[in-house]
């Protein structure tokens, strides 16, 4: 066998291996992704009905009173739910962090709710909320108090879908964060703790130091995560009481399948797909920018 | 678990007082869940307080049983799932074995383009991907719920970094001994990353099982239903607490598989984390 031959044979074998994940790749997300572009700029239903508009979709979303409503409480979601999130699932897997029993039974407690879907983490929580069976209600009255309409209340329908989130999203950051601290060497504690470095000083300038590309991690995914914050909303409220708890995504869903207008909606969808990317870049920037190049 | 710096300090008492009131709060919707799934129906009606004391009943786990709705939809789950999770398995060690170990025109530009996809959310497809198989005839057949899964490009960037860091010089070894580049990759490396492998696959495996966006809008017979999308009409269906029991053995139902397999692959997961850690 020549050597020519056997470069050939070696690049087929490359393509042989990384084809069949490229096709399903470009087959179901490149295709979609480019289509999507091209929907957003027409007038086009789900029946296969286009009529190019130009622009004229995304000039209809600056105007769109109803999605300014959905990004001011997407927004707000995002900020009561990803910086406690992030607060407390530090917490945690700093206490965590450690050998012994408790802690173990106590990781597999808080990793546990990881496991649900969203259709049970709703179903479960619909029921601590309701007012007429819900288990706050039930605590509520055995201590001689009205109960508390959670869902229908317009000023605590966004707090009780973001403590729902908060309680069913604990596990995944804390596994990462845990993960982050093993890495940290343990000689730099010891040398700190000859130093007699207080607790305090030994968090504030050795361990969040060294777990920041971690914590940079959890905030990225949780951001873009509950910028799409979807099937709470939808299950638990519908989006009610009058669109005090409806979604970017929910009104994506409501436009697509519901009004029938895919183009309109597609543009919706692109404007976040924009809206996530800046924001995960900014944010990476913001943590990065005064660090050395990697190597 | 080791714990490197904090192995020394204990838990104040404070500290663990915080903790086990954190883990109370975990746990009691869980527990109120359970409770409420051994009621009946009837009772429940009258005051949900009564799941508090006894009688309870299995009336509701046995209507689960005999209704055969809830056991298809536990079999769709099943085989969408287990087939995201062969599919993704396979396509990202082909593809992390190709990326990592051999050379080919245009091989970063590819790997960068695979990594791109992690930047891409599933909004920006989702509607687009339902026109897609529209037109292909997928909606409503396993393919059609499958196929999304195996997009992921975490599994490939994932599995490329595991098949980077074996030594080289297995394949050497292997290749001067007259192995095929398949017998290498098949006999050699793959059963050296089974730990990856098992890492990957629960993660894929929750991941698929717990969808719900995908399937609500492509499974719309409920024939074709996973259990995700099958509880969620039921959830829809039903008024306030008319089914109140029925509805919370069904949760607790549907969450058993997933339960079995998070915690038999508990100390793979726990391990695989440390272990790509200390890397």
């Amino acid at each position: 066998m020549t050597t020519a031959a056997g470069a050939w044979r070696e690049r087929l074998a490359g393509y042989a291996f990384v084809g069949p994940f490229l096709a399903v790749y470009a087959a179901v997300l490149v295709v979609p992704l480019i289509m999507g572009l091209y929907i957003s700029l027409n007038n086009a239903d789900l029946f296969g009905r286009r009529e190019w508009v130009g622009l004229a979709n995304y000039v209809q979303a600056m105007g769109d009173p109803v999605l300014h409503q959905a990004l001011g409480n997407t927004l707000v979601l995002a900020l009561l739910i990803v910086p406690p999130l992030t607060a407390i699932a530090l917490m945690l897997a700093l206490a965590l962090n450690r050998p012994g029993r408790l802690a173990a039974v106590l990781r597999g407690v808080f990793f546990s709710s990881l496991v649900l879907s969203v259709t049970i983490v709703t179903l479960i929580w619909r029921f601590i909320l309701v007012p007429d069976a819900g288990l706050i209600a039930e605590g509520l009255e055995a201590l001689g108090r009205p109960p508390i309409p959670f869902l229908s209340d317009p000023d605590l329908v966004i707090p009780a879908i973001a403590v729902t989130t908060l309680w069913w999203s604990l596990g995944f950051p804390i596994m990462l964060l845990l993960a982050g601290l093993q890495q940290v060497p343990g000689d730099i504690y010891e040398a700190a703790a000859l130093d007699g470095a207080s607790r305090w000083t030994v968090l504030r300038r050795i361990t969040l130091p060294a777990i920041r590309r971690t914590l940079l991690l959890v905030v990225m995914l949780q951001t873009a995560a509950q910028l799409q914050i979807f099937g709470q909303a939808q299950l638990l409220t519908g989006g009610g009481p009058g669109g005090a708890s409806r979604t970017i995504v929910l009104y994506i869903f409501e436009v697509s399948f519901g009004r029938w207008e895919l183009g309109y909606a597609t543009a919706i969808a692109e404007l976040l797909f924009g809206m996530i990317l800046t924001l995960t870049l900014l944010q990476y920037w913001l943590v990065t920018r005064h660090e050395e190049p990697r190597p | 678990m080791n714990a490197p710096g904090s192995s020394a300090s204990r838990l104040s008492p404070l500290a663990t007082v915080l903790l086990l009131i954190g883990a109370a709060i975990m746990l009691a919707p869980m527990l109120w869940t359970l409770l409420l799934s051994f009621k009946s129906n009837a009772a429940l009606m009258a005051d949900s307080g009564a799941a508090l004391s006894p009688p309870w009943t299995l009336e509701n786990y046995a209507a689960i049983l005999q209704g055969s709705l809830t056991m298809q939809w536990l079999v769709n789950s099943l085989i969408v799932a287990t087939g995201a999770t062969v599919g993704v398995l396979v396509l990202s060690s082909l593809a992390g074995y190709g990326f990592a170990r051999l050379e080919f025109p245009f091989r970063r530009t590819l790997f960068v383009v695979v990594l791109l996809g992690l930047a891409v959310p599933e909004q920006a497809v989702i509607l687009p991907r339902h026109q897609l198989f529209a037109w292909a005839g997928l909606h409503n057949s396993y393919p059609g719920l499958i196929l999304p899964s195996l997009t992921g490009s975490f599994g490939v960037f994932f599995m490329t970094q595991y098949f980077r860091a074996l030594p080289k010089e297995l394949d050497e070894a292997a290749l001067l001994d007259g192995a095929s580049r398949f017998t290498l990759f098949w006999k050699v490396l793959l059963p050296l990353t089974i730990p990856a492998q098992a890492t990957l696959g629960v993660f894929t495996f929750l991941a698929a099982w717990n969808d719900y966006w995908w399937p609500l809008i492509s499974a719309t017979t409920s024939d074709y239903f996973t259990l995700t999308v099958g509880l969620a009409s039921a959830q829809m269906n039903y008024a306030q607490t008319s089914g109140l029991g029925f509805l919370m053995a069904q949760a607790v139902f549907a969450s058993i598989p997933i339960l079995i397999v998070y915690i038999a692959f508990q100390k793979q997961i726990v391990r695989a984390m440390a272990g790509a850690a200390v890397r």
